[in-house]
């Protein structure tokens, strides 16, 4: 008697902590994901009147410019990705691995301070490095290595460059976990056995940190896939972004209809990659997230 | 001593300094082909730095270092013909235990069926058939070290290095372990280096002992020299157990010295070192070599034998390695005897006065704050 209890009071307890975060996820997520769902299977067929219907998704393949942008947002986030997986890789293995105490604390609050500002203000500072007039292409002037200022903004390496910047923190934190975690006496054993740098990386370091690079990767990815700010500012107008579509049909066209199923495209299109990325990996979704 | 062609491995002064701390201290010796060496110290006494140096993780400030006759001055750990079997084993996780073995095979570019059909016979040659295909985490802690050290002798090193491999296991499998590194080194008949902090262990698997603190190798011999003929005082307290008295040497007969403890208390023992009267001194006795009685006669010894008296302070009885902590009746000294497997002191009640006694010759003092070897 006491024993069962105990136990529904626990349960109540359990759900009393939760109740804040589950009203969280129904009212601001799963509610408007309902409505936007809701929406995206509308057609108009005259002022204020609607039918049910597959008209919005098969505009989306009909229009070419549509499915390009899509396409195209989702190769450069891949790419955003992986060169933030790049960079992130050595940076996380200094922290983890060389330095201690605390030196490999300052180093992270160096790939923290950046997150001080707000994302803007931080865009915007590429911006005045990079625009035709700005710090970079006058830097090249002088040093004679251009004859006219270049523009250096409104190019895809450009967004490449501002993508991987603002996810670099997000790659390094799940990495460092994995890394930090590794025995160093295993990778003395494996030089110990006649491993070098690579086969050591390549046979134990990647397939132990593994979680922890698929963890990365996924969140860059989301955060990649789902940026408005850096694109639009370091892309200009026509950096043809997935996100910015979405924008535009909800708030310049005022085509609600047509903006709930871009926004359910590009759910589905990253939990595919979420899903191609665990199964690539071998890796699975809750031990993953456990790690970020 | 040992001809150069017969040593798998051979130090040359070898130092190591961090900071100002010598962590070994130009270090000399050699290790005969075959045979099991240990380095038994305290901890912080510069063993694991000496072994690392010798796997190659740490570098030398000067010396050298042949290992199969060859100097290993700058060659990286993964081209020494030296293998190590790591304090934690090491073992890869994310490999199969086949895998683990198979390892090094792999570094050499062995081709794939080969290296599982050494893997495999190595596997069984450790005694683990067909666990090929297990994970690690699926194996018992003895089975994991076996597995480490299938996966080093696999690549037939000239030397197989171990840092404290039985520390984490506990103590009957420790036991046990024991019996079977010492089977498995006569079987392979590999050169074993073997660092440990525990004296048991290097008693009973070593064919040679150094014993090492201070980053100097306090003696080198076989277990039963470091037992019975200790060189220094260090040894003479860290192998085996053994009453330790200081004193002042008071009189000197023949080969032997009366050391006088600063309470009063003379005990007679063995010369290990040139001593005058008036001397600090330092006596060792064994409590094996002490005989206890409730009588004079029942002792047994020569007539002119000290015959000294102790109250039972405790007994600690551990099967064969029961003994007696006296308490020297007038001093108050520590004492302890072992007591004898006949059970005749089985009724001993703390308390109680019994007498005790010992042959000079069979303790030893040496001069206190002497430096040896």
């Amino acid at each position: 008697m006491t024993e069962a209890r105990t136990r529904s009071s626990h349960y109540l307890l359990l759900w009393l902590l939760l109740a804040p975060a589950l009203l969280w996820l129904f009212g601001l997520i799963v509610l408007p994901h309902l409505d936007l769902a809701l929406l995206s299977f509308r057609e108009r067929t005259g002022p204020g009147e609607y039918v049910f219907g597959l008209e919005q998704y098969r505009t989306f393949f009909a229009e070419p410019l549509y499915w390009d942008v899509f396409v195209r947002t989702a190769v450069v986030s891949l790419v955003a990705t992986a060169l933030t997986l790049l960079l992130a890789f050595p940076i996380a293995w200094t922290i983890a691995k060389l330095t201690r105490g605390r030196l490999s604390a300052l180093l992270f609050a160096v790939c923290l301070i950046p997150f001080w500002v707000s994302e803007t203000v931080r865009t915007l500072g590429w911006m005045i490095l990079l625009r035709e007039t700005g710090v970079l292409p006058g830097l090249l002037v002088t040093l004679g290595l251009t004859d006219a200022p270049v523009e250096m903004l409104y190019h895809d390496a450009t967004i490449l460059v501002g993508l991987v910047y603002t996810s670099l923190l997000f790659m390094v934190v799940p990495l460092y976990g994995s890394l930090e975690s590794l025995d160093d006496s295993l990778i003395e054993a494996a030089y110990d056995l006649g491993g070098n740098g690579w086969t050591v990386l390549r046979t134990v370091v990647i397939p132990h940190a593994l979680p922890g690079i698929t963890a990365g990767c996924i969140v860059v990815f989301m955060l990649t896939l789902g940026n408005y700010l850096t694109a639009s500012l370091l892309g200009g107008k026509n950096s043809l972004w997935f996100t910015e579509q979405i924008y535009t049909q909800f708030i310049t066209r005022f085509n609600w209809e047509q903006g709930a199923a871009f926004g359910f495209l590009l759910l589905a299109l990253s939990s595919v990659m979420v899903w191609i990325g665990l199964r690539l990996s071998g890796q699975r979704f809750a031990d993953v997230m456990s790690r970020t | 001593m040992v001809d150069i062609l017969d040593k798998d491995l051979e130090a040359k002064a070898l130092l190591k300094r961090f900071g100002s701390h010598t962590a070994v201290d130009a270090l000399s010796f050699g290790v005969r082909r075959g045979s099991f060496f240990s380095i038994l110290g305290p901890s912080g006494c510069g063993k694991t730095t000496l072994l690392r140096m010798i796997a190659g993780f740490i570098e030398p400030d000067s010396g050298d270092i042949d290992i199969g006759g060859r100097s290993m001055r700058g060659v990286p750990p993964n081209r020494r013909p030296v293998n190590m079997v790591f304090q934690q084993l090491a073992l890869f996780p994310m490999m199969t235990v086949g895998e683990n073995v198979g390892y090094g095979l792999a570094r050499r570019g062995v081709p794939r069926t080969e290296r599982e059909r050494k893997a495999e016979a190595m596997l069984e040659r450790v005694g683990l058939p067909g666990s090929a295909r297990k994970r690690v985490d699926e194996l018992s802690g003895g089975q994991r070290q076996r597995v480490a050290i299938a996966r080093s002798l696999v690549l037939e090193p000239t030397l197989l290095l171990l840092d404290e491999p039985l520390g984490a296991l506990d103590l009957k499998l420790r036991e046990r372990m024991k019996i079977e590194l010492k089977q498995l080194q006569a079987a392979f008949g590999t050169t074993f280096v073997y660092i440990t902090h525990d004296q048991s262990e290097a008693l009973v698997l070593s064919d040679q002992v150094a014993v090492m603190n201070n980053g100097r190798f306090e003696q080198v011999g076989t277990p039963q020299e470091l037992y019975y003929s200790p060189a220094t005082p260090f040894v003479a307290g860290f192998v085996g157990a053994n009453n330790r008295i200081d004193g002042r040497v008071s009189a000197l007969r023949g080969e032997s010295a009366d050391v006088t403890t600063a309470e009063g208390w003379t005990v007679r023992a063995q010369r290990h070192d040139a001593l005058a009267a008036g001397d600090a001194a330092t006596a060792f006795v064994r409590p094996e070599v002490a005989v206890l009685g409730r009588s004079v006669e029942e002792l047994a010894m020569p007539a002119e034998s000290a015959v000294h008296q102790g109250v039972v302070e405790s007994l600690l009885f551990d099967g064969a390695n029961s003994a007696v902590l006296l308490r020297e009746s007038r001093t108050r000294a520590e004492f302890r005897v072992a007591l004898p497997q006949t059970g005749r002191f089985a009724d001993l009640k703390v308390g109680e006065t019994v007498m005790f006694s010992f042959a000079p010759e069979r303790a030893v003092c040496f001069a206190a704050g002497a430096r040896h070897g």
